[in-house]
């Protein structure tokens, strides 16, 4: 699960993180109030889930209340495109005002699995503020990476080597590691996947802040963080995202016209590359569950087909211990329940009773194309979804 | 031959009083495992379908002579559930749980290093040698005793490698299905160094998955340790970077772990890289030249 910045800093700051002052509205006279009280000189910050917020130009300095209010207008409800939120971007409901404050360098800090070693790895580079990923590319060696002990939390000597690493000497390397500890302690404690501070800032007078945060947490730990769940923002969350978690259904929108549904992640993820192997593009990625049950299925149509830019649906079922006749009888009764469909649906069935599951579906009332594999089911459905079915 | 779970498994099911415990308790029974106990704490001395129920695995251990489990208890309890198995001494833990936190499996992967236990999944559809023993979720039917060893991160897509084996007339030695979480107990290189040990593997097909780079590891081993022929495939070559594809573990974060990473080096490893999941089982047979 993914938070907004200001609620990031809300965590952090719980931990002993410094952050500059800052108030989140999303009222522009509001925020010429708070810049007034930071003392006349703030940044306006686009609060929304992607990153490189800045270039888009959703990050802006005001340096008077007037500015603050004139920027907040302009960025409040503005449609704001990153490299991380796709061509239609992100629509923009909150602003984060921020205290304006002297930049002597900008580093990063992050704490993340690193999966192969089985350990929380903190990251640390002088060359904050820049896109990490283009610095791990380059340069790797510009990164610092010290894995720490889940169990034992960070020890000191390791947050005084990842300070060494961030090039930080006396009294603010103090203050670096003091910093790296709390977020670690954030990382661990919250079931954090992700907390970065990019760029931590030092300022003149030798300060360490975080001047941007970011924090995703483990979905399967929310159960144990009620606060982290409260903070959950469906606004950013792609509306038949949000209809289909209500159902438990895996469901990932994407750009494509071909709608499928799928049992098991695996196979979802096989037969949306079939799909674009075969010249088409998905959808959608949708795993309905291991049994796909006549429910799941049902929902799953409801959503496939309430999106205007599905062209054709491919349902792909494996039938292991649920028999492949149960599911057959299972996706006709969701049709006939939704009182019939427009598109066409191609359907590909394997596994256990799968010639009376084929002949369930040729003989329902709704004239579903039956494939007998997957090579063929790709075919039909991308030569069905560009009306040349 | 085989690895791992054979005539001699004597199977316990943690969680057996549960429904999803119980229906897959008895339908390894039927498929031929010795299921030997099941666990559940505060329920032994109970029956379910003549299997009995212990309080404690040490307890369904010593009373049971079980050497292996099968957990079925829900994500908060599943990693206690994993780490009494390795206390009382069980050789294979399968946990078939998903959604356990990644906190939680670190302390297992700590406790378990302590232990000689060997631990499959969590998120996982199970280990089956065909005509032998299956510990899991999987259909047993759609298999084929034979040589071609399978491992994979999914569960219905190593259903569908097995069934287009199956179809081709290639039997399977061992189906293990390594489990599609962010960390597991065991890995694809596990799984081949067992496979190499087996004289009744004569192939592999490993069915990867977008996110970490297990399957690279993999590739290095092969390319310098493994002579038998190797089928690849990897799942989510059209997945967006960020986006968490129904497996926890399947996500490119950082620009690592895509598709076509995993792909190349399995590639240069010289294993037989599948570009279609529907060309598996053929592929496989051209590889053995039959």
């Amino acid at each position: 699960m993914k938070i907004h910045e200001y609620q990031a800093k809300e965590i952090l700051r719980r931990y002993g993180v410094t952050t500059p002052r800052g108030k989140v509205t999303d009222d522009p006279a509001e925020a010429r109030r708070i810049c007034e009280e930071f003392g006349g000189r703030c940044v306006v910050k686009a609060q929304i889930h992607a990153g490189g917020r800045g270039k888009g130009g959703g990050v802006k300095l005001a340096k008077s209340p007037a500015e603050a209010e004139d920027w907040a207008r302009k960025i409040l409800g503005m449609q704001l495109v990153t490299h991380q939120t796709g061509p239609h971007g992100q629509k923009v409901l909150k602003v984060l005002v921020e205290e304006a404050l002297d930049i002597a360098k900008e580093l990063y800090l992050a704490v993340t699995l690193d999966r192969a070693q089985g350990k929380p790895v903190i990251m640390a580079s002088a060359a904050g503020g820049m896109d990490i990923e283009e610095v791990a590319a380059k340069d790797p060696k510009a990164i610092a990476r010290v894995a720490i002990d889940p169990h034992l939390g960070i020890l000191p000597f390791q947050a005084r080597r990842v300070v060494r690493g961030l090039g930080l000497t006396g009294d603010t390397a103090n203050k670096a590691a003091k910093l790296v500890t709390a977020l670690s302690r954030a990382y661990l404690e919250m079931d954090a996947s992700l907390a970065e501070i990019n760029p931590l800032l030092v300022t003149a007078s030798g300060d360490v802040l975080a001047l941007d945060a970011k924090m995703n947490f483990d979905d399967n730990a929310l159960y144990r963080h009620s606060d982290v769940v409260a903070m959950r923002d469906l606004a950013e969350e792609n509306p038949y995202e949000v209809e289909a978690s209500k159902f438990n259904l895996n469901f990932i929108k994407l750009d494509g016209n071909v709608g499928c549904m799928v049992n098991g992640a695996g196979l979802a993820m096989a037969t949306m590359d079939i799909i674009k192997l075969y010249g088409g593009e998905p959808a959608n990625f949708l795993d309905v569950g291991g049994s796909a049950s006549q429910d799941a299925v049902k929902n799953a149509f409801r959503i496939l087909v309430s999106d205007p830019n599905t062209k054709a649906v491919l349902i792909n079922i494996f039938g292991g211990i649920a028999r492949t006749d149960r599911i057959a009888s299972g996706v006709v009764g969701a049709i006939e329940e939704l009182g019939g469909i427009k598109l066409p649906v191609v359907v590909r069935l394997e596994g256990t009773n799968v010639e009376q599951g084929r002949e369930i579906l040729r003989n329902a009332k709704f004239k579903f194309l039956v494939a007998e594999d997957m090579a063929s089911a790709a075919e039909k459905v991308v030569a069905a979804a560009k009306g040349g079915a | 031959m085989a690895i791992w779970v054979n005539n001699d498994t004597r199977l316990i099911v943690q969680g057996i009083t549960g429904k999803e415990g119980q229906f897959h308790a008895l339908g390894c029974r039927d498929y031929g495992t010795k299921v030997v106990g099941g666990v559940t704490p505060g329920k032994g001395g109970t029956v379910v379908e003549g299997i009995p129920v212990f309080d404690s695995v040490a307890e369904a251990r010593e009373k049971a002579g079980a050497n292996a489990t099968m957990i079925f208890v829900p994500p908060p309890f599943a990693a206690d559930a994993i780490m009494e198995a390795a206390d009382a001494g069980i050789e294979l833990v399968v946990c078939i749980t998903e959604g356990i936190p990644v906190a939680d499996m670190l302390k297992v992967k700590t406790f378990l290093k302590e232990h000689p236990t060997r631990l499959i999944g969590p998120n996982c559809p199970g280990v089956i040698s065909p005509g032998m023993a299956k510990i899991g979720i999987m259909p047993g039917h759609i298999h084929k005793q034979g040589k071609v060893g399978v491992v994979s991160r999914s569960g219905t897509l190593t259903y569908e490698a097995v069934w287009q084996l199956s179809n081709v007339g290639l039997g399977q030695s061992t189906c293990v299905g390594i489990g599609g979480d962010p960390l597991n107990g065991t890995n694809f290189l596990d799984v081949l160094k067992a496979f190499k040990t087996d004289s009744g593997t004569e192939a592999v097909i490993m069915i990867g998955e977008i996110g970490g780079s297990a399957e690279e590891e993999a590739a290095a081993w092969i390319h310098a340790h493994f002579d038998r022929p190797v089928v690849g495939f990897i799942a989510g070559r059209t997945a967006p970077p960020g986006r968490r594809m129904g497996h926890a573990g399947a996500i490119v974060s950082g620009g690592k772990g895509t598709a076509a990473e995993k792909m190349a080096a399995m590639q240069a490893a010289g294993i037989h890289v599948c570009e279609s999941p529907a060309v598996l089982g053929a592929t496989v047979k051209q590889a053995l030249g039959r």
